[in-house]
């Protein structure tokens, strides 16, 4: 249960989302996918680590250098789920609760 | 933080059941669904059409960030005060079919109430495509922020 929870951490970082699209669309390198991003190196590799640790990339050795794959299947496992649906509703719900707090009768 | 919105949707089930509860006052909560202005405000949407008893039928209009229109609309079947609304839910040109809306309004206490929402599908097959839009939606907004950045950096 705490992996699955990690792997809802992961994509939620929007940083970490458009890693995913692009290597979505290729196998690539960590330096090619860092080359994409305005943020430190260091910072992109941390998030190759969180996504590898939760198995939504995975690392293969072709010559000297690591190429990062997406997962699909895991990809898909987290999209069946009900998290993001969750979220939604539970973002709606504060809002009517945070609006309804300062409600203030008409005459 | 733990999300105060629960969602229980059993595998292979054409339904699901949303439960929430609040800290407001059971007729704040039920007011928040019958003033157009406040469901507008929380859902985010413009209301063309709430009319609030058995019979009655609502449209809402919600307009996405490329400026796109989107409708809702559905038929409401009951109508109680401070209790229940029975209503179905569709959104206009889209392939998903109309859903039905249970919704079941509760005194906890003075001042904290609860919601719960029982929605019925045509099939598990469009239970389970509806659950997944609000992921597509996140991916396409991290798409789109890719897609800024890209053109900006050139």
């Amino acid at each position: 249960m705490n992996l699955r929870r990690d792997v809802f951490q992961a994509i939620a970082d929007p940083s970490r989302r458009a890693i995913l699209l692009l290597v979505a669309s290729q196998a690539m390198t960590a330096g090619a996918i860092a080359s994409n991003f305005d943020t430190a190196r260091p910072t992109v590799s941390k998030h190759l680590q969180i996504l590898t640790e939760c198995e939504l990339l995975r690392q293969e050795q072709s010559g000297r250098e690591v190429y990062y794959h997406l997962n699909a299947k895991k990809m898909k496992e987290v999209a069946d789920f009900i998290e993001p649906f969750r979220k939604m509703w539970d973002d709606r719900f504060n809002k009517l609760e945070a609006i309804m707090k300062n409600y203030k009768p008409k005459k | 933080m733990e999300l105060k919105t629960k969602i229980h949707a059993e595998e292979g089930k054409q339904e699901l059941v949303i439960t929430r509860e609040f800290d407001l006052p059971l007729e704040l909560l039920f007011k928040a669904y019958v003033e157009p202005e406040i469901v507008e405000q929380w859902m985010g949407t413009k209301v063309l059409k709430l009319e609030n008893k058995k019979h009655g039928s609502y449209q809402f209009e919600t307009t996405d960030p490329k400026g796109n229109k989107h409708g809702f609309n559905g038929t409401i079947h009951e109508f109680t005060p401070n209790q229940n609304i029975t209503r179905t839910f569709e959104m206009e040109n889209t392939p998903f079919p109309v859903q039905l809306e249970f919704l079941e309004f509760e005194e906890l206490s003075e001042n904290t109430s609860k919601l719960r929402m029982h929605v019925i599908y045509k099939s598990v097959a469009h239970r389970d495509q509806i659950l997944q839009l609000p992921f597509a939606q996140g991916i396409n907004i991290a798409h789109n922020r890719l897609q800024n950045f890209f053109n900006t950096s050139k």
